[in-house]
C-alpha cells in the first residue's frame, strides 16, 4: 500500500464521517435530555430529499441546506410531540418516524424528481496555507464546507452541554427530570428544544449526503446510516468527543472496505461491506459494561406529580 | 448574584385559613387552619393519609386548594406552581432528595437559576456563595464534589443549601431526619437552630415523636384531613401526641418477653456480593441468628442491607461465602428451594418484590404456595379452598379490604404489608428475613407489625430484622448488628445498647473505637 492510497483512505474516511457527525451530535443532545429518537434515518432521508429537490429547482445549494434543516426541525417537532406531549413509547414512535420519513421521501421523489439525477454539490474548499501541509493538509484541509462545519460542531456541542446554563438543564432533565422540575425547569420545553435541534441536525446530515457527498438522491439513499448514528451515540458514551472518534473509526473502516473493492483485492464484496458494521458491533459489545454516563431518565416518559 | 434573589421578600408570617382539597373519594384537607412565623419551628404531625403532604404541597404551590386562602405577611397569595412559591420566599426539602447524582454540588445548586454571566455558567460564583452559606448555617460540603459520592447526610445539606441559595426564608422540611444517623440528626438540629436564629420560619414534617418534641416550638396534629389540635411543644408528651394522631391509646413500645433461644437457624459466613452497579456491596459478612431470636441489622441505607436480604432470599448470587439454614449449605439456592427450607421473606420493596399489583388479594395471599396443597391438586387450583383460606387470613391479620377479589393495588400500604405478613407468617417460618417491614407505615400499622414479629419470635422463628429506623431495631431486637459499607462493624446485646455508640458504628467507626469514643 503506497502513501497516496493511505492518504486517500484517511481523507475519504473524514469525508464519509460528515453525515454521521451531524446526525450523531444531534442525537446525543436529544438523548442527554432523555429522549431516544430512533427515527434519525427517516429524518435524514427527508433532509436529503428536500435539500436535493430545492437545490435542483432553485440552483441554490444554501437554500437546499436551509430547507433540509427546516424539514428536519419539523420532523423533530413531530417526534417531540409524540414522545413528550403524548408520552408515547419512544422506541416505537422513533421507528414510526423512520418509516414515515422513508415512505414520504420515496413518494415525493417519485412524483417530483422521478429518475436519478445528479447536481454539482458543495465544492471542495482548500484552506489557504493549511492545505499545503504535506499529508495533513491533504487529509484534513481539502474538503467541502459541510465537512468543516461538522468538525466545528464537536467543540460547539461540548461547550453548549458543559459550559452553559442551557446545557446544565439538558443534562439535568435527562438524569433526574423530577429534580429539574422541582427547581422550575420546564422539562417539556427543554426536550422539545433538544429533539427539534436533533431533527434539524439530522436534516443537515441528509443534505450533506445529497448535495455535498453523493450529489444525488434516490430511494433510501441513507441505507441505514441514521441507525449507525444512533449506535455511535452509545458508542461514544454520550460525549461529543468520543462520538466523534466513533464516527471517524466507522467511516475510516468504510473507506478502507470501499478501497478493497475498488482495488480488486480478493475479498468477497459482501464481507467487505460487512466490515464497518462488524467493527461497530465488536466495539459496542466491548463497551457495553461502561455505560456510566447514560442519562438515567433515558427512554422514560416524565409524568409530573398530580396538580 | 442575580438581583431577583436579593429583592425576595422575607416571610415574617404565613397564614393559611380554611384550606380544602378534595381528591376523588377523599377529602384530603378539610378546612385546615395553619400558621407559621419567622423564628419558629412549627411541626405537622399525623398518620399517613392524615393530610400532611397535601397541606405541604399546597403551601409549596404543587397543588391548588379548592377553597381557603394563604397570606404572607398579611398579603393574600396564590401559587400556580412551585416557582411562584419560590418567588415568595418558600423553599422545600423533599423527603426523596431532588438531586442529580452525576452533577457536582454547585451544578445542583445552579440548576434552573439564571447565570450572572448570561449564557456562560458561573459555577465559580455559585461555589463561593455556597461556601458562605455553608459557613453561616454549619452546612459543610465541598461545592466541587459529585453528589453520588456524598453521604446521605451531606446530600441533605445540599438540598437545604439549594433552598437557602434561592433566598427562601420559609423552609418546608418533609421527614428530613428519616435517613440520618443519630449524630447527623444532632448536627441537623443545630442547623435548624441557626436558621431560626437568622429569622427563618420552618415547617417540619415528621412522625418521630421524640424528635418532634425536641425540635419544635409548636405542633399541629392532623387526622383524616382535619386539624385535631395545635399545641406548644413544651406542653406535649409522646403518649399524648400519639393519642391525638391515632384517636386512641397507642402502645409505643411493644413488650419484649423472655424467650428461650434455640439452635442457630440462619448463619452466613464471609458473605460477599455485588450490588446492581457491579461494585462490591457485601464484603465478608458473618452473622448468626438463633431460634427465638430477633437479630436487628442497623445501618444507613445503601450499606449492603438490601443485597444481604436478597442473597439470603436467593434473589442475588453471592460472589463468596456461605449461607446455612439449620446447618445445611444453601448458598446460591433458588428462592423456591429456600421456601422449602422454611424461609419467609418480607421484602423491602413491597410493591415490586412482595406482591403483584394487578392480582387480587386472594391471589397475592397464595403466591408462594399456589402450586401445592391445600391450594392445588395435581395441576388444578382448588378455588373453594383458596377462598376459605384467604378469608381466614384476611380475618386473622385484619387486612382491610372490600373483598378477597379486590385488586391489590387499591389497598393502602399498611394493608398491603399486613397481607405480606399474612402470607409469610402463616407458612410457619423457621427463618424470617424482614427488610424495612414498617417503612412508610403509620403508627397503628407499625404497632401491628411489631406485635406480629414479637409473636413470631415467641413461636421460635429466627428473625433477621433489617431496618433504617433505629428505634424499631432497638425496640424489637435481642442483638443488634451494625452494617457499614458491606461490613459488620460490631454486634451488641440488647442489654448493652448505647445509642451513641451504634450511631458511630453506623458512620463507619469500628466497634472498639466507638466504644472508646462514647465511654
Amino acid at each position: 500500500m503506497s502513501w497516496s492510497i493511505i492518504i486517500g483512505i484517511l481523507s475519504s474516511g473524514i469525508r464519509l464521517a460528515t453525515p454521521y457527525l451531524y446526525a450523531a451530535v444531534g442525537e446525543t443532545i436529544g438523548q442527554l435530555s432523555g429522549v431516544v429518537n430512533l427515527g434519525v434515518d427517516g429524518v435524514m432521508l427527508m433532509g436529503a430529499y428536500v435539500a436535493f429537490f430545492v437545490a435542483l429547482r432553485t440552483g441554490s445549494l444554501s437554500l437546499g441546506l436551509i430547507a433540509a434543516a427546516g424539514m428536519g426541525g419539523v420532523f423533530g417537532l413531530i417526534m417531540a410531540f409524540i414522545s413528550v406531549t403524548l408520552k408515547a413509547e419512544q422506541g416505537i414512535s422513533g421507528i414510526g418516524l423512520y418509516l414515515f420519513g422513508l415512505g414520504l421521501s420515496t413518494f415525493l421523489f417519485g412524483i417530483t424528481i422521478r429518475n436519478v439525477q445528479t447536481i454539482d454539490g458543495f465544492p471542495d474548499l482548500a484552506i489557504p496555507g493549511l492545505s499545503r501541509i504535506p499529508v495533513i493538509g491533504e487529509i484534513f484541509f481539502q474538503h467541502n464546507i459541510l465537512v468543516y462545519v461538522a468538525f466545528a460542531l464537536i467543540p460547539i456541542a461540548w461547550f453548549l452541554l458543559n459550559k452553559t446554563p442551557f446545557g446544565l438543564k439538558v443534562r439535568a432533565v435527562g438524569q433526574n427530570p423530577e429534580a429539574a422540575d422541582s427547581l422550575g425547569v420546564n422539562v417539556a420545553r427543554v426536550r422539545y428544544l433538544t429533539v427539534t435541534l436533533g431533527g434539524m441536525l439530522s436534516g443537515v446530515a441528509g443534505a450533506s449526503l445529497s448535495i455535498a457527498l453523493l450529489n444525488t438522491f434516490q430511494q433510501n439513499l441513507t441505507n441505514g446510516m441514521g441507525f449507525i448514528a444512533v449506535a455511535l451515540v452509545y458508542f461514544g458514551g454520550w460525549r461529543p468527543v468520543l462520538v466523534f472518534a466513533g464516527a471517524l473509526l466507522f467511516s475510516t473502516v468504510n473507506a478502507l472496505q470501499i478501497w478493497l473493492q475498488v482495488a480488486g483485492i480478493n475479498v468477497p464484496s459482501d464481507v467487505a461491506l460487512m466490515l464497518p458494521y462488524i467493527v461497530t458491533i465488536l466495539v459496542l459489545a466491548a463497551m457495553a459494561k461502561r455505560r456510566v454516563n447514560a442519562p438515567a431518565a433515558l427512554n422514560k416518559r416524565f409524568e409530573r406529580g398530580e396538580s | 448574584m442575580s438581583k431577583q434573589f436579593i429583592e425576595q421578600i422575607q416571610v415574617k408570617e404565613l397564614v393559611a385559613r380554611g384550606i380544602v382539597k378534595r381528591f376523588p373519594g377523599v377529602l384530603a384537607s378539610d378546612h385546615v387552619d395553619f400558621d407559621v412565623h419567622s423564628g419558629e419551628i412549627h411541626t405537622l404531625l399525623g398518620e399517613n393519609g392524615a393530610g400532611k403532604s397535601t397541606l405541604m404541597k399546597i403551601l409549596y404551590g404543587m397543588y391548588r386548594p379548592d377553597a381557603g386562602e394563604i397570606a404572607i405577611n398579611g398579603d393574600r397569595v396564590r401559587f400556580h406552581s412551585p416557582l411562584d412559591a419560590i418567588r415568595h420566599g418558600i423553599g422545600m426539602v423533599h423527603q426523596h432528595f431532588m438531586l442529580v447524582p452525576t452533577f457536582t454540588v454547585a451544578e445542583n445548586v445552579a440548576l434552573g437559576l439564571p447565570s450572572s454571566r448570561r449564557v456562560l455558567l458561573d459555577l465559580d460564583v455559585v461555589s463561593k456563595r455556597i461556601e458562605e452559606l455553608a459557613k453561616t448555617y454549619g452546612l459543610q460540603v465541598d461545592p466541587a464534589a459529585k453528589v453520588w459520592q456524598l453521604s446521605v447526610g451531606e446530600q441533605q445539606r445540599v438540598e437545604i443549601l439549594k433552598v437557602l441559595y434561592r433566598g427562601a426564608s420559609l423552609l418546608i422540611l418533609d421527614e428530613p431526619t428519616a435517613v440520618l444517623t443519630p449524630q447527623e440528626v444532632d448536627e441537623f438540629s443545630e442547623t435548624l437552630r441557626r436558621m431560626i436564629d437568622e429569622g427563618h420560619a420552618i415547617v417540619f414534617i415528621s412522625h418521630k415523636l421524640h424528635e418532634v418534641l425536641a425540635l419544635s416550638d409548636r405542633i399541629t396534629v392532623l387526622r383524616s384531613g382535619r386539624v385535631v389540635d395545635t399545641v406548644p411543644a413544651v406542653d406535649a408528651t409522646k403518649a399524648g401526641l400519639a393519642r391525638l394522631m391515632v384517636g386512641r391509646e397507642v402502645i409505643l413500645q411493644v413488650d419484649h418477653p423472655e424467650v428461650a433461644q434455640g439452635d442457630v437457624r440462619l448463619a452466613v459466613h464471609g458473605l460477599s456480593a455485588n450490588g446492581n452497579s457491579g461494585l462490591p456491596a457485601l464484603r465478608g459478612v458473618d452473622l448468626e441468628v438463633r431460634a427465638g431470636e430477633i437479630l436487628g441489622l442497623a445501618g444507613v441505607s445503601g450499606n449492603g442491607q438490601k443485597e444481604l436480604a436478597e442473597v439470603i432470599a436467593g434473589m442475588r448470587r453471592p460472589t463468596g461465602g456461605r449461607v446455612l439454614f439449620d446447618g445445611t449449605d444453601v448458598t446460591g439456592a433458588l428462592p423456591g428451594k429456600l421456601l422449602d427450607h422454611g424461609l419467609s421473606y418480607i421484602p423491602e420493596e413491597r410493591m415490586v418484590d412482595g406482591t403483584v399489583r394487578d392480582f387480587s388479594v386472594a391471589e397475592n395471599l397464595i403466591l408462594k404456595d399456589h402450586h401445592r396443597k391445600p391450594y392445588a391438586h395435581w395441576v388444578f387450583m382448588d378455588s373453594a379452598k383458596i377462598a376459605s383460606e384467604s378469608d381466614r387470613l384476611i380475618e386473622a391479620f385484619d387486612i382491610r379490604t372490600p373483598s378477597r377479589q379486590t385488586p391489590l393495588k387499591s389497598l393502602s400500604g399498611g394493608n398491603i404489608q399486613k397481607l405480606i405478613l399474612a402470607r409469610e407468617l402463616s407458612r410457619d417460618p423457621s427463618v424470617l428475613v424482614a427488610a424495612q417491614p414498617t417503612r412508610g407505615l403509620d403508627v397503628s400499622a407499625t404497632e401491628y407489625v411489631h406485635r406480629r414479629l414479637i409473636e413470631q419470635r415467641s413461636a421460635g422463628t429466627a428473625t433477621l430484622l433489617i431496618s433504617e429506623d433505629l428505634d424499631e431495631i432497638l425496640n424489637l431486637s435481642d442483638r443488634i448488628a451494625v452494617i457499614y459499607e458491606g461490613r459488620i462493624m460490631g454486634i451488641v446485646d440488647r442489654e448493652d445498647v448505647d445509642v451513641e455508640r451504634i450511631g458511630l458504628m453506623m458512620a463507619g467507626v469500628s466497634e472498639q473505637a466507638a466504644g472508646n469514643a462514647s465511654a
